[in-house]
C-alpha cells in the first residue's frame, strides 16, 4: 500500500519542494471533475439540505417553517423511534457478538480439517444473496405451518409448537438477528481466518508443549492475536446495523405491530407512509450522528496509516 | 496452515495404522460440527430451491425435507413468476439498472482515484480525506433532498435517476479503492512514459488501467452485486411499476402471496441466479471484492 512514499507524502504546506510541481489544473479538472460534480449534488448538497429540513415542521414537503429542535423532541416522544433505537442497540449486541463468535469457532475448527476452502464457501455463499432473497429463504424455514417451515417441524417432533417467530413480538427480534447472523457470519470466517493464518505456528506450538489445552490457547493465544482484526470486524458490522434495512422491511414490515423496526426503516415509514418529512429528516440526521465516530475512527486508522 | 497438519506431517512415516486410526478418531467430533455447519448454512437455501420445483400441491401436502426421494419435477413455478408475475421484465429491469451503475462508477472512479494517486494539485490530501468521510453517510440521508430535486426533471420515471443516485453512492468507496490501489503501481513506469511524451491521459489510458485490472475487476463485481442485491434505492428512485428490478418486484410478491411458497421459491432464485453464477465462476475476485468492500 505504502509502496512509493515520495510520491504519496507531499508537505501538508502547500509549498512543493522543487521538482515536484503541480500537475496543469486543466488535467485535474479532467480527472476530478466528475466525481467532484456527482459528490456534491448527490452527497454533499443533500447532508447539508438534509440538516436544515430536520430543523423544518416540512409538512406535505414544503421547508417554509423553522421550528428548531422541535422535530427531534417529537422523536423522542415516538415510541416506534424510540423502539426502533432500543431494537438497533439489540442488533448490535446480539449481531456483532455472535457473527464474531461463530466466525472464530468456524475459522478456528475448519483450519483442522482439508476441506476447509469447502466450508469457507459455504458458509461465505449467503454474502453473494440479496437480503431480500435471504428473507425469503428465512420467511419459508419461520413458516408457522409444520409442512412448510423446518423449524416448526421440528417443534412438532417433540409435540411442541408450531411458534408464530415473525409473527409474535417476544420472538420476532431475535428471529430477524439470526438471519441475520447467518448472513454474515462467512464474511467474519473469511476475515478472521485470514489473521489466524497470521499467527506463528511456533507459539502456538510452544504453548502446547507447555501443556496447554486446546481451550486455553483459543482464549489466551488465539483472541490476543486476532483482536485487531476483531475490532474492525465490530466496527463494520456496527455500521451494517445503523444501515440495516432490507431484512426488517422484506420479513416483517417492521411488526407485529412495531415491534421489529430499526433505524433506516423508520425513517423510511416517516418519509414515505406518515409523509412527515421534518422528522424523517431528524431519523435520517440521528442515523448520521451515529456514523460520525465511525467516520472519526476511518479518518484516523487511514491517516495513522501514513498514507496521506 | 495449522500447527496440526504440520506435526502430522512430519510424524506421518513414524506411525502405526492404529495410530493413524486414532488420530483420525480425534478428528470425528470436529468433522460432526463442521458436518452441522454445512447443514445449517445450506439447509435453507437448498430447501428453498428443492420447493422452487415442486407442484404446488405438494408443497402444502408435505415438508420438502420428507419428500427428497420422491420428488416430483416441475418448472411450472418458474414459468408463472417470469410470465404472470412479471418477473422477467423485473430480470431485464435488474440489468438495466445494474449495468450503467457498475460501468459509469468504474470509469468515474478511477479517473478521479488517479488524479488522487499521481496528479499533484492544492489541497488534494484534504479534498480524499472529506471522501474517506464521505463513505459513511447513509443513503437515507439524500433521500428528502434528491426527491425534489429529481421531481422537476422527472429523473424516477426512467433509470436515469436509479443510475446517478447509485453512482453517486459507490464513489467514495470506489475512489479510495482504486486510489489505494493506484499508488502501488510501480513510479519509475509512470515517470517513464511521461518522459517519453505521454499526456496525462495517455499514460492513465495505457498504464494504470492496464496494471489495474484485477482491482478494476473486484470493485466492478462488488458494485454490480451491491446494485444487484440492492432493495432500498429501487424502492425509492424507481417511481414506475413496470422498471422494477427483481428485489423490489420478489418483496411485492412477498407481500401479496405471502404463503405461495412455489412462486416465492421460483422467484427467489431468479434473483440468487446471477449473483451465485458469479460467486461460483469468478469466487477469487468476489471475495476480494465484497472483504475490500467491507468498509462501505
Amino acid at each position: 500500500m505504502t509502496a512509493t512514499p515520495a510520491v504519496i507524502d507531499p508537505p501538508k504546506t502547500g509549498r512543493r519542494p522543487a521538482g515536484m510541481e503541480s500537475s496543469s489544473w486543466i488535467s485535474v479538472l479532467l480527472f476530478l471533475l466528475p466525481a467532484l460534480l456527482l459528490l456534491g449534488i448527490f452527497l454533499v448538497y443533500p447532508v447539508i439540505s438534509t440538516l436544515r429540513m430536520s430543523l423544518d415542521r416540512g409538512l406535505g414537503g414544503n421547508f417554509t417553517r423553522f421550528v428548531g429542535l422541535d422535530n427531534y423532541i417529537a422523536l423522542l416522544n415516538t415510541p416506534s423511534f424510540v423502539g426502533s433505537i432500543v431494537n438497533n442497540v439489540l442488533w448490535m449486541i446480539f449481531y456483532t457478538s455472535f457473527v464474531i463468535l461463530f466466525g472464530l469457532l468456524i475459522a478456528v475448527v475448519a483450519m483442522r480439517v482439508r476441506y476447509e476452502s469447502t466450508i469457507k464457501a459455504i458458509v461465505f455463499l449467503p454474502m453473494a444473496i440479496a437480503a431480500t432473497a435471504l428473507a425469503v429463504i428465512w420467511g419459508f424455514v419461520y413458516s408457522t405451518d409444520p409442512h412448510i417451515g423446518v423449524l416448526n417441524a421440528l417443534l412438532g417432533v417433540i409435540h411442541a409448537g408450531p411458534i408464530s417467530w415473525l409473527g409474535d413480538a417476544g420472538f420476532v427480534n431475535a428471529a430477524l438477528i439470526a438471519v441475520g447472523i447467518w448472513g454474515s457470519t462467512g464474511f467474519a470466517t473469511v476475515i478472521l481466518s485470514a489473521a489466524l493464518k497470521g499467527i506463528p505456528t511456533e507459539i502456538l506450538e510452544a504453548a502446547r508443549t507447555d501443556g496447554a489445552n486446546e481451550l486455553q490457547i483459543f482464549v489466551r493465544i488465539i483472541v490476543p492475536m486476532v483482536s485487531l482484526p476483531i475490532s474492525v470486524l465490530a466496527v463494520t458490522l456496527i455500521v451494517n446495523v445503523i444501515k440495516l434495512f432490507d431484512i426488517p422491511y422484506v420479513m416483517t414490515q417492521g411488526g407485529p405491530g412495531n415491534a421489529s423496526r430499526v433505524i433506516a426503516f423508520e425513517m423510511y415509514k416517516q418519509d414515505f407512509s406518515a409523509g412527515q418529512f421534518g422528522k424523517a429528516a431528524a431519523v435520517a440526521v440521528v442515523m448520521l450522528l451515529l456514523l460520525v465516530p465511525v467516520m472519526v475512527f476511518n479518518i484516523r486508522r487511514f491517516r495513522s496509516s501514513s498514507v496521506v | 496452515m495449522s500447527t496440526n497438519v504440520a506435526t502430522e506431517r512430519i510424524a506421518a512415516p513414524a506411525q502405526t495404522v492404529s495410530a493413524r486410526i486414532l488420530a483420525r478418531l480425534n478428528k470425528t467430533p470436529i468433522h460432526i460440527a463442521l458436518g452441522i455447519v454445512a447443514i445449517i448454512w445450506l439447509a435453507p437455501t437448498i430447501g428453498l430451491l428443492v420447493t422452487s420445483f415442486r407442484p404446488r400441491t405438494d408443497i402444502q401436502a408435505t415438508g420438502w425435507w420428507e419428500t427428497l426421494s420422491t420428488l416430483r419435477f416441475t418448472t411450472t413455478n418458474y414459468e408463472q413468476v417470469l410470465n404472470a408475475q412479471g418477473m422477467g421484465r423485473a430480470f431485464l429491469n435488474s440489468l438495466i439498472i445494474s449495468i450503467p451503475s457498475t460501468l459509469l462508477p468504474l470509469l468515474i472512479c478511477s479517473l478521479a482515484a488517479y488524479a488522487f494517486s499521481w496528479l499533484r494539485f492544492r489541497f488534494r490530501d484534504t479534498i480524499f480525506l472529506v471522501i474517506v468521510a464521505l463513505m459513511m453517510v447513509p443513503i437515507q440521508v439524500a433521500f428528502l433532498p434528491l426527491q425534489q430535486l429529481f421531481r422537476p426533471f422527472q429523473l424516477t420515471q426512467g433509470f436515469v435517476g436509479i443510475w446517478l443516485a447509485h453512482t453517486a453512492f459507490a464513489l467514495p468507496f470506489g475512489i479510495f479503492l482504486l486510489r489505494n490501489f493506484f499508488i502501488t503501481l510501480p513510479k519509475d513506469l509512470i515517470e517513464a512514459a511521461k518522459i517519453d511524451g505521454s499526456s496525462t491521459l495517455g499514460v492513465f489510458r495505457t498504464i494504470v488501467l492496464p496494471l489495474s485490472v484485477p482491482a478494476l475487476a473486484a470493485y466492478g463485481i462488488f458494485q454490480f452485486l451491491w446494485v444487484w442485491n440492492d432493495l432500498l434505492m429501487a424502492l425509492i428512485f424507481v417511481g414506475r411499476n413496470e422498471n422494477y428490478p427483481m428485489t423490489v418486484q420478489v418483496t411485492t410478491l412477498l407481500g401479496t402471496y405471502g404463503t405461495e411458497w412455489n412462486l416465492l421459491a421460483a422467484s427467489a432464485f431468479l434473483l440468487m441466479f446471477v449473483p451465485l453464477a458469479v460467486f461460483f465462476s469468478l469466487q477469487r475476485y468476489f471475495v476480494q471484492g465484497l472483504l475490500a468492500g467491507s468498509v462501505k
